[in-house]
């Protein structure tokens, strides 16, 4: 009579110990990765939360650098949009690069990669011949292109003089000194040019030689095979390029300062020269935040800047569905 | 036994607010202004390697006078570095910044203490340095910074060039300059520009709108607001520049301007013959002496555009400081009032630095005043219509966005008819950014 209960409660009694030995093990495995995790966690926190954590903060505040933040809601951002008269310069500066720079980067990387490709001798030595730049650290890079192209004693002005052609201010003009970085940021692609060699040298020799029995010429395999089978590294060099571009900074800063011709004390007074052409976002940031002691104010336009820098990168992902192949997978 | 705790609790308490509170206070200089215990500060400042040995020379001096007190120096200071060693608690007892533009955060922050107390305590006569220099180390009527020399502004001429060109004397009003600017003018064949009598574009080396503007006696603020519109002197340099600028050419004068060599090098354009007049400061005198002292050059007042104002000039300077968080206030003050006031100190200082010694007496040291090159500019300095640049929170934004605009006018993509709205905007700007910063309510 009474078996049944007794074997019913015994049967409960085994299931209650196994669900509990099943969390039991259930968290053993999350405490292991979480331990495994741990030093990403610390580092992702530490350097990422709660720096973005504080910015967010400190956006909201007026904050010298040296008293406690004062609270002033949105005041920083208001003054932005509205009294702020550097702000779209630098916006429109920094989408000029956006427009200009990066795709012209993209593009000679990848022309020079092509051509890599093709060379039959001296390979080795035309791909470290384009690297090398890239070796070069960026201050350095600038003050040699400074110097090359100084509208009075470079050697590009003068070569040029020679062909009876009269060259121009280069960084000393509004009009030629974001060209003038471009120039200087094309001699500087050899990381990119590295990735399109790789992706390049990857694409399969069958679909060129499929594509070549139905008939495709040069230009039609490079449309049809080659450019499919590389958009996910364009995606990659673009998403990239336009990262770097909304941080775009060393280059401009040392550029205007040694072009404008003043010591160094005072030439970060000059950010921006000529005219500020060359004032970029993350300049004009910096500028408030360190020059200025305007770190609120800083503070929120890295808010903005963040904001700007996800929104683009979201738009050209969600874009890449239309254009970027996976091998593999469908469409 | 729990009332026991409670009352010991308590009494740790109080003492930790007493303490506390005590710690926090006021600067314990009159407490403490007698004692001779020995100790060592700290003092960091902008100088290095043979200028720094100056200064260890001028403390050295110190020492002999307080004893009890031994100074432990380091150089190459800046605004960034003494921002960071505040904010993380481990600030020297005393700062010495060329950056002056910074003292408006500085004082309004409290990072530099209100030196008043000890000022009064000690009786110093403030008069003892001109009005430029109290101006310029003070915010709002808080004196938190103690002058360590200055630099004055005047001209450099060549006086070979001026002999080839028939001219004897240095001009002394803006028309001369620009007269004598065109007849010192050499050009090549092919039209370039080979010396330039006078480069008046802005930005070049010491070509600063706070430079320049004294020449027309032009004032930044009136009260708390920004007024280069208001004040004529501004739109009359720029039209002044405009014209000479326009008479070189824009493009003629930028090509050779960038031809020319680093400001801070034996190839400054006018140490090597390539400009024939210069604004400068005193210490380029220096400069020639080291780099090519075969050089004829005369120096004086730069040119101006009322006669009553010859002789003024720009004056500004490095400042000392006892930031907060100093663990010796007192000692800290006796140093920073040794190196501003010490007659022997700022003779040794001035000679060796060749920058302006910062108190009136100073200047009448014979030593200081042998040299004829340097002698005009401490008359500059001790002038009571020169000027300086005020003191505002938002450092040299001010001049930053004027400067901007004088690039675009510079440039001619400023209408003529447009000047004074242009400078108008300037001063909003500058307001703009006086009421963000939170010092113009």
């Amino acid at each position: 009579m009474t078996s049944a209960p007794v074997a019913g409660a015994f049967a409960a009694t085994v299931a209650r110990d196994r669900r509990r030995a099943k969390r039991k093990a259930a968290w053993r495995r999350r405490g292991l990765v979480l331990g495994l995790l741990s030093p990403w966690i610390v580092g992702f926190s530490v350097f990422f939360v709660y720096p973005l954590v504080t910015s967010a903060y400190l956006s909201l505040t007026h904050y010298d650098l040296l008293s406690t933040p004062r609270w002033v809601g949105l005041a920083n951002y208001r003054f932005m949009f509205e009294d702020d008269q550097l702000v779209w310069p630098a916006i429109k500066n920094t989408l000029w690069l956006m427009v200009f720079y990066v795709p012209a980067q993209v593009l000679f990387a990848f022309g020079v990669a092509l051509m890599l490709t093709r060379a039959r001798r001296g390979v080795g030595v035309f791909r470290t011949i384009f690297y090398l730049p890239a070796l070069v650290p960026t201050v350095a890079g600038t003050l040699g292109f400074v110097y090359l192209l100084n509208p009075a004693t470079g050697p590009v002005n003068i070569a040029l003089s020679h062909l009876g052609i009269n060259g121009p201010l280069w960084f000393h003009s509004p009009q030629w000194s974001k060209p003038s970085l471009t120039l200087l940021g094309l001699w500087g692609i050899g990381n990119m040019m590295i990735i399109f060699l790789a992706a390049l040298v990857d694409v399969s020799r069958q679909l060129y030689e499929s594509a070549e029995l139905d008939g495709a010429g040069p230009l039609q395999r490079m449309r049809w095979v080659t450019l499919p089978s590389i958009s996910p590294v364009i995606l990659f060099t673009l998403v990239i390029g336009v990262i770097d571009s909304l941080q775009y900074f060393t280059q401009a800063y040392v550029a205007a300062s040694i072009a404008v011709g003043q010591s160094a004390s005072q030439s970060a007074e000059n950010l921006g020269y000529p005219e500020n052409s060359t004032l970029f976002y993350p300049v004009l940031l910096y500028q408030q935040g360190f020059r200025y002691f305007n770190m609120g104010y800083a503070s929120a336009m890295a808010m903005v800047l963040l904001a700007v820098a996800l929104g683009v990168t979201l738009v050209i992902l969600r874009s890449s569905r239309l254009w970027v192949f996976y091998q593999g997978a469908r469409r | 036994m729990r009332r026991m705790t409670l009352a010991f609790a308590s009494t740790i308490a109080l003492v930790l607010v007493v303490f506390g509170a005590s710690a926090q206070g006021a600067p314990r200089s009159a407490a403490t202004a007698g004692s001779h215990t020995p100790v060592t500060i700290s003092f960091w400042n902008g100088f290095t390697a043979r200028e720094l040995g100056l200064i260890n020379k001028a403390v050295a001096g110190f020492h002999k006078q307080y004893p009890w007190i031994t100074v432990k120096t380091t150089g190459a200071l800046t605004a960034d570095k003494l921002t960071a060693a505040i904010r993380g608690g481990n600030a020297p007892d005393a700062a010495s910044l060329f950056e002056t533009d910074t003292l408006g955060a500085f004082c309004s922050s409290g990072a530099f203490q209100d030196l008043t107390p000890y000022i009064k305590r000690d009786h110093l006569n403030m008069n003892l340095f001109p009005k430029t220099i109290r101006d310029y180390t003070a915010y709002q009527n808080k004196r938190c910074a103690m002058p360590l020399l200055a630099d004055t502004y005047g001209l450099y001429y060549n006086k070979a060039l001026f002999a080839k060109a028939g001219l004897k004397s240095p001009p002394r009003t803006v028309d001369q300059l620009a007269a004598y600017a065109k007849k010192l003018t050499q050009r090549n064949k092919d039209g370039s520009l080979k010396v330039v009598g006078f480069n008046p574009l802005d930005g070049w080396y010491e070509n600063a709108p706070a430079h320049t503007g004294p020449m027309w006696g032009g004032q930044w603020m009136k009260g708390n607001t920004s007024n280069i519109a208001g004040d004529p002197g501004w739109a009359a340099w720029l039209r002044w520049q405009k014209k000479l600028i326009d008479w070189y050419g824009y493009n003629n004068l930028v090509k050779w301007q960038a031809g020319t060599g680093d400001e801070f090098s034996a190839s400054n354009a006018f140490e090597v013959g390539k400009v024939a007049m210069n604004l400068d400061g005193e210490y380029r005198v220096a400069f020639v002496d080291a780099e090519h002292p075969d050089l004829k050059y005369g120096t004086a007042p730069l040119p101006t555009s009322r006669p009553s104002l010859y002789g003024s000039g720009f004056v500004i300077g490095t400042i000392m400081a006892i930031p907060k968080g100093s663990h010796h206030p007192n000692e800290a003050w006796l140093l920073e009032k040794y190196l501003a006031t010490n007659t022997k100190a700022l003779t040794g200082l001035s000679l060796g630095l060749k920058n302006v010694p910062s108190t009136l007496p100073s200047l009448k040291v014979p030593a200081v005043r042998k040299d004829p090159h340097f002698r005009v500019f401490l008359d500059i300095f001790a002038n009571p219509k020169s000027s300086t640049q005020p003191v505002l929170k938002i450092g040299s934004q001010n001049q930053t966005l004027f400067a901007t605009f004088v690039g675009k006018w510079q440039a001619g993509h400023v209408k003529p008819q447009d000047l004074h709205a242009g400078l108008a905007n300037v001063d909003k700007q500058i307001n703009d950014a006086l009421k963000q910063s939170g010092q113009v309510p």
